[in-house]
C-alpha cells in the first residue's frame, strides 16, 4: 500500500448541497481524499458529519432534487464520475463500485429471493445468462460464508438473520468484482458478536480479492482494528487525515482528540464519568466561513471565527499522503 | 395455503348462516307489506288468500328454514338441471318474487349481464387507468402530472356519481346529442352497427363509474408506491446499477402491489352489487335497480336473496384477497 501508487479513487473538492424549504444545506464542503489500490480507508465522524453523503454523492446515489453535487472531480479508472451521464454512471455502480449499507434488515427487497437479488447485477453488468449467474451467485454466497449456498439462493431475505443478510449484501456488492467497496456503517445495526464476524469476513475477503475499501463508521474501535488510513470528518469537511497508527498515537485536531477520549477504557483507573463532547454538530446552512468545530472547541480563538482552516500537512509530506489536519490552533499554537 | 383455504371455506359456513339470519330478520322487521302493491279494491278475504298463497303469513322460523332450503338445495339443483339437462328439481318450490311471481334467480340471471357489462367494465377500466397514474404520480411526486392527477382524483372521489352522471347527460345527450341518455336493455349485439350502439350507450355510465373507481384506486397505488420508494432496498437496487425502469417497475411495484391487489379484490363484490345510483340515473336495469325496486315493493324473497348473494361474494373475495396476499408476499405463509 505504497503512498506513491496511482489511487483507484481520487476525489477532489467535492461539494454537495441539499436544497430544502428552509434554504440550502451544505452537507459536503470541498472534501478531497484518495483511495490507494487494496487500501482500507476508515471514515469516522458523528452522525450528520457528511460521511455517508460524501460517499453517496460521488456515485450519484443521492436523490436529485434535493441533492445537488456542485463541484469537484471524482476520478475512477481515469474517468470523472461527476461528468458522466446517468446511464454511464449506472454501468459503474454495482460493477466498479460496490455498496454495503447500514441496515441489512431493510436493505434487501423482501419479495425477491436472495438468489434473484445477487444475480441481478451479474446479468446486468457481466452479461451472464441466468444459468451462469446462478452458478456465480452460489459461489458468492459460499464466499461470504453462507453454508449450503446453492440451496439458500431460493430463500427470501426474511428467512435469514441480520448477520446473514449483511453477508448477502456483501455478496451483492462484490458480485462483479469491484475496484472499490464502499461500506456505510455495515456493522452498526448488528450485535457485537455478529459485528466481529462481519469484520473478520471483510478482512478475509480483502486478502482474497484485493479490492480497496472505504469503511464508514462512528466506531473508532472498529477503525483501529481494520483500517490502514483514517479520515475524520466534521461538519461536512475532512478535519484530519492520517495513517491509522499515527492518528491514534498522535491526534492533532481538537475534535479527533475529543473523539478518542470518548472511548471508554477497560484498563486502568475507572474515570468518574464517560467523556462526551459537549454541544451539537452544526447545521450547515450557507457555505462555511469559519471553523465548523469552533463552538464546541476548547481551544478556539479569534481566527477560528473568521476563517475556515485549510488542511495542512504536519509531517512535511503532501496533504492526503501523510498526516494532515485542518485547524488554526494546531497550526499556530501547538506547532508554533 | 391449501389447508388454509379449506379451513377458511369451512369457517365461512357458520359466518354465512349467521349473516343470512341477520338479513332475514332485518328484512322481516322492516316496515311495509307485500300487500301495499295490491289495489285497495281487492276484497280483504281475497287479500288474505293471496298472502297465504305467498306463504307470507307463516311463522318466521318456517319461512327462514324454507328459504334456506330453497337457496342452498333447490336453486343449486335448478342450476344443475339447466346446465346438464337433467330434472332433479322437478316439482320443487323455488324462491319466488312476491312482486313478479317469477323465480328470483331467473330475474337475477336476466339482470346480471347489464350490471356486469356496465359496472364490470367500469371497474376494469378504472383499475387499468388507476395503476399507471398511481405509479407515475408517486415516482414524480409533486410534479404537474401528480398535481393534476391529485386534482382529478379529488373530483372523482368527492363529486357524487348522480351529479357527474347528470352533468354528462346534460352535456353529451341533451346538448351535443352524442350518446343516448337511457340505456336500452333490449339491444342485441348482432353486427358492427349494433355493437357501436351498445358502446355508445355504455359510454357515459361507464365513464362516471370508471372515474370514481380510478380516483380511489390511483390514490391507493400512489401512496403504496410512495411508501416503498422511500425504502432502503430501493437504494440497494440503484447501488447495483439497475436501470430506473427496473428499480421502479420491478422492485418497487411488486412490493407496492401487495396492498393494492387486496383493495382491488375486495372491490369486486361491489360490481355485482351494481351501482345503485348510477344505474338509476342512466336507467340501466341491472342488479342495483332490481334491489331498489324490490325494497320499494317489500319483495322480501328478492331483497333477502340479493342481499345474501352480495354477502357470499364479499366473504369469498375476502378469502381471495387473503390468498392473493399470501401469494404476493413471501413473508406471509398461512400454513
Amino acid at each position: 500500500m505504497a503512498d506513491g501508487a496511482t489511487p483507484v479513487l481520487d476525489v477532489r473538492g467535492l461539494k454537495t448541497v441539499f436544497r430544502t424549504r428552509g434554504g440550502e444545506v451544505h452537507a459536503v464542503n470541498s472534501v478531497s481524499f484518495h483511495l490507494n489500490p487494496g487500501e482500507l480507508l476508515g471514515v469516522v465522524g458523528e452522525s450528520g458529519s457528511g460521511k455517508s453523503v460524501t460517499m453517496m454523492s460521488l456515485i450519484g446515489l443521492l436523490p436529485s432534487p434535493p441533492a445537488d453535487v456542485r463541484a469537484g472531480t471524482v476520478m475512477l479508472g481515469g474517468r470523472d464520475l461527476l461528468k458522466m451521464s446517468a446511464d454511464d454512471l449506472r454501468d459503474v455502480r454495482g460493477a466498479k463500485v460496490g455498496f454495503v449499507f447500514q441496515d441489512p434488515m431493510t436493505s434487501l427487497n423482501p419479495v425477491f429471493t436472495v438468489g434473484n437479488q445477487i444475480m441481478e447485477p451479474l446479468i446486468r453488468h457481466m452479461g451472464l445468462n441466468k444459468k451462469q449467474a446462478q452458478i456465480r451467485a452460489a459461489e458468492l454466497l459460499a464466499l461470504v460464508g453462507i453454508p449450503d449456498a446453492a440451496a439458500r439462493l431460493k430463500s427470501y431475505p426474511h428467512q435469514f438473520s441480520g448477520g446473514m443478510r449483511q453477508r448477502v449484501m456483501i455478496a451483492i456488492a462484490l458480485a462483479c468484482d469491484p475496484d472499490v467497496l464502499i461500506a456505510d456503517e455495515p456493522t452498526t445495526a448488528l450485535d457485537v458478536t455478529i459485528q466481529a464476524q462481519i469484520l473478520e469476513l471483510v478482512k478475509d475477503l480483502r486478502q482474497k480479492l484485493g479490492m480497496a475499501i472505504v469503511w464508514i463508521t462512528h466506531d473508532l474501535g472498529v477503525i483501529a482494528g481494520i483500517a490502514d488510513r483514517v479520515m475524520v470528518m466534521y461538519g461536512g469537511q475532512v478535519v484530519e487525515q492520517a495513517p491509522v497508527r499515527e492518528l491514534f498515537a498522535n491526534p492533532q485536531h481538537p475534535y479527533t482528540r475529543a473523539l478518542l477520549k470518548t472511548i471508554p477504557s477497560l484498563t486502568g483507573e475507572r474515570e468518574a464519568r464517560l467523556q462526551v463532547i459537549e454541544g451539537q454538530p452544526p447545521i450547515l446552512s450557507g457555505a462555511p466561513t469559519a471553523c465548523p468545530f469552533r463552538a464546541r472547541c476548547a481551544y478556539a480563538f479569534a481566527r477560528c471565527e473568521v476563517e475556515n482552516p485549510e488542511r495542512r500537512a504536519i509531517d512535511g509530506r503532501a496533504v492526503g499522503q501523510g498526516h494532515d489536519v485542518a485547524c488554526h490552533w494546531t497550526a499556530e499554537v501547538a506547532h508554533a | 395455503m391449501l389447508t388454509f383455504t379449506i379451513r377458511r371455506l369451512l369457517m365461512a359456513i357458520p359466518t354465512l348462516l349467521f349473516i343470512s339470519l341477520v338479513i332475514f330478520l332485518l328484512v322481516d322487521f322492516a316496515p311495509g307489506s307485500p300487500m301495499s302493491q295490491i289495489p285497495l279494491t281487492v276484497p280483504p278475504e281475497v287479500r288474505l288468500k293471496i298472502i297465504e298463497a305467498m306463504g307470507a303469513n307463516d311463522p318466521l322460523f318456517v319461512r327462514y328454514l324454507l328459504w334456506l332450503k330453497q337457496f342452498f338445495w333447490v336453486e343449486p339443483l335448478v342450476l344443475f338441471d339447466t346446465l346438464f339437462g337433467t330434472s332433479h328439481a322437478h316439482g320443487m318450490q323455488r324462491i319466488v318474487s312476491w312482486q313478479s311471481r317469477s323465480p328470483v334467480m331467473d330475474i337475477i340471471w336476466q339482470r346480471l349481464p347489464q350490471t356486469l357489462s356496465v359496472v364490470g367494465s367500469a371497474y376494469v377500466i378504472g383499475v387499468l387507468i388507476a395503476l399507471p397514474i398511481g405509479i407515475y404520480s408517486a415516482y414524480r411526486q409533486y410534479s404537474w402530472f401528480d398535481q393534476l392527477g391529485t386534482f382529478i382524483a379529488m373530483i372523482g372521489f368527492s363529486v357524487p356519481t348522480f351529479f357527474t352522471g347528470v352533468v354528462l347527460i346534460l352535456v353529451f345527450s341533451v346538448n351535443l346529442g352524442w350518446f343516448p341518455s337511457i340505456y336500452d336493455t333490449s339491444l342485441r349485439v348482432t353486427d358492427w352497427e349494433s355493437f357501436l350502439k351498445q358502446v355508445k350507450q355504455m359510454a357515459m355510465p361507464v365513464a362516471v363509474l370508471a372515474l370514481y373507481n380510478a380516483a380511489q384506486i390511483s390514490r391507493y397505488m400512489r401512496s403504496s408506491m410512495l411508501d416503498n420508494l422511500a425504502q432502503d432496498y430501493v437504494r440497494t437496487a440503484r447501488a447495483k446499477g439497475m436501470a430506473e425502469r427496473v428499480v421502479v417497475l420491478k422492485h418497487v411495484l411488486r412490493n407496492s402491489l401487495i396492498p393494492v391487489v387486496t383493495v382491488i379484490a375486495l372491490g369486486i363484490p361491489t360490481i355485482f352489487g351494481g351501482a345503485i345510483i348510477t344505474e338509476q340515473v342512466f336507467k340501466v336495469n341491472g342488479l342495483g335497480a332490481l334491489l331498489i325496486n324490490a325494497i320499494h315493493g317489500s319483495d322480501l324473497p328478492m331483497v333477502q336473496t340479493l342481499t345474501f348473494i352480495f354477502a357470499v361474494l364479499i366473504v369469498m373475495f375476502n378469502l381471495i384477497a387473503d390468498v392473493l396476499y399470501g401469494m404476493l408476499d413471501p413473508r406471509i405463509r398461512y400454513d
